[in-house]
């Protein structure tokens, strides 16, 4: 089971081991620097043989799940629960996605933090005992989440540096009580933060309040230092809300300088993609988790990490009719074993 | 009360660091790039009106079938992938020219194909187009009433 720490964490004491993940992206993830991780990288028009972006993000999950699956030896039938989200409106990715695994579900919304949300959830079954093995897996896909939240694709528009690229990708974990050689030990569930920022088009200034918020959250909880993780990994705050959050823990006396790294900044170059600020969606954080960051803990390379994947709360209505857009961060602890 | 006031100023402190914080593209360079881009369009409209003309057109046909063939042009930039690319660079230069309008017309129809004709095409196709039609139209209306009557008045 698991005991509740502080004000918004959970330390488990049964063991919540990661069997397994597998990542999907799309062609230019896989030109970038992480590429060779990434277990497959679709062709350049970025639908996966499918006839639409929606339909080719549902394919990306199908088939980031199923490589987890393999990966953790787990079958269809043994799969307990599975918790799926993504960026679209009613999350028709996730639906339609893991759909054909015929399996109980749970779909989740939480913007571009919806990884470090499944991880969370899908610890708490495990620890509380609720199933043996479950799974978790996001997505997010370039073409789609522009339709859904900024313009159609052949649209000629000049998007400002602060912008961050949504990744086309899919990362899946399996988690469960069989051991294996990493595991979950905690969570930090995020408050959700509003500094009243506005710009849509500057989605790491919104979501830094956040991630610094479950930052000193977590240390707070755990009675730890920053010294204490070998890495501190936000999800998609890019080049403009790394600096940010900097800025914010220094105010509050914590600098995480040294061990801080985040996803949307590593799986992008910016020098030659044309990226601006970095990646994001919930694809970024979840892929880069599953094909970079999980394997490094496996083999002990990193013994103690906190995965904090950040969502911009926002939708295009509540931006046309003047709301904020407030951010989330939720964190996990993930460790060697 | 005070307390919104408060808020209010926490609000515009942190709008003003993060701007501080944020960089943005060069505005020269911006300028240049629009100036070049936007130029090279109406270059090639002179050059066809030019053309239109030297085939006996008079002004006005051949104004049309400039603007027509600027459209059709940019369509097929859209269709082919070529003008967000161009875009990217041009910014305010590909944007103002007929073009531009082109463009915000065709890519919505390419993007909502699928949806279908109806709620697809049908309902979608003036997404960004849609503000400038309207609009458009209302002003023209607008100024046209002022002229009729300045007309009448014999003031114009």
């Amino acid at each position: 089971m698991g005991r509740t720490v502080g004000e918004q964490s959970i330390q488990f004491d049964s063991s919540v081991y990661l069997l397994g993940g597998g990542s999907v992206v799309g062609k230019l993830e896989g030109e970038g620097p992480l590429g060779k991780y990434f277990d497959r990288v679709g062709e350049k028009d970025g639908l996966f043989g499918c006839s639409s972006w929606e339909e080719a993000e549902s394919a990306l999950q199908k088939e980031a799940l199923s490589i987890a699956m393999e990966k953790a030896g787990v079958s269809r039938e043994e799969l307990r629960l599975i918790y799926a989200g993504d960026l679209l409106a009613q999350t028709i990715a996730s639906s339609f996605g893991v759909m054909g695994f015929h399996r109980p579900v749970y779909g989740l919304y939480g913007a571009c933090a919806t990884m470090g949300e499944a991880l969370s959830l899908a610890s708490m079954a495990v620890a509380g005992g609720y199933g043996d093995y479950v799974g978790a897996v996001t997505s997010s896909h370039f073409c789609s989440a522009e339709k859904e939240f900024r313009y159609p694709l052949g649209y000629g528009s000049q998007r400002p540096l602060s912008a961050t690229w949504t990744v086309t990708g899919s990362g899946a974990c399996v988690l469960g009580t069989r051991r294996s050689r990493a595991r979950i030990t905690g969570i930090t569930t995020g408050k959700i933060v509003d500094y009243g920022l506005k710009d849509s088009f500057n989605m790491g200034a919104c979501m830094a309040p956040a991630a610094a918020s479950t930052i000193e959250a977590n240390l707070r909880d755990f009675g730890r230092r920053p010294e204490d993780y070998d890495r501190i990994i936000t999800g998609d705050l890019g080049e403009v809300g790394q600096k940010i959050l900097f800025d914010l823990l220094a105010e509050r006396g914590i600098s995480i300088e040294k061990q801080h790294m985040d996803c949307g900044i590593e799986i992008f170059d910016k020098e030659t993609q044309d990226t601006h600020a970095g990646g994001s969606g919930c694809g970024c954080s979840a892929a880069t988790f599953a094909a970079y960051i999980l394997p490094k803990i496996e083999k002990g390379q990193w013994k103690r990490i906190l995965f904090i994947p950040t969502g911009a709360l926002l939708s295009k209505v509540s931006y046309n009719e003047g709301k904020s857009v407030p951010g989330i961060a939720q964190a996990v602890v993930a460790e060697h074993c | 009360m005070e307390q919104s006031r408060k808020e209010q100023e926490k609000i515009k402190k942190y709008e003003d660091y993060v701007k501080r914080k944020t960089p943005v593209h060069s505005l020269a360079k911006n300028m240049w790039w629009a100036f070049l881009s936007g130029g090279l369009i109406c270059t090639l409209g002179q050059g066809i009106l030019n053309f239109c003309r030297g085939l006996g057109l008079d002004k006005e046909t051949a104004g049309s079938w400039t603007s027509v063939s600027l459209i059709l042009l940019s369509v097929l930039l859209t269709g082919l992938n070529v003008y967000p690319k161009l875009a990217r660079r041009g910014g305010a230069g590909t944007l103002v020219p007929i073009t531009g309008f082109a463009n915000s017309v065709a890519a919505p129809a390419i993007e909502y194909q699928k949806e279908g004709q109806v709620f697809g095409i049908g309902c979608k196709i003036f997404t960004i187009a849609g503000p400038v039609i309207l609009y458009g139209i209302l002003i023209s209306s607008f100024l046209g009433l002022i002229y009729y009557f300045l007309h009448m008045w014999g003031l114009a």
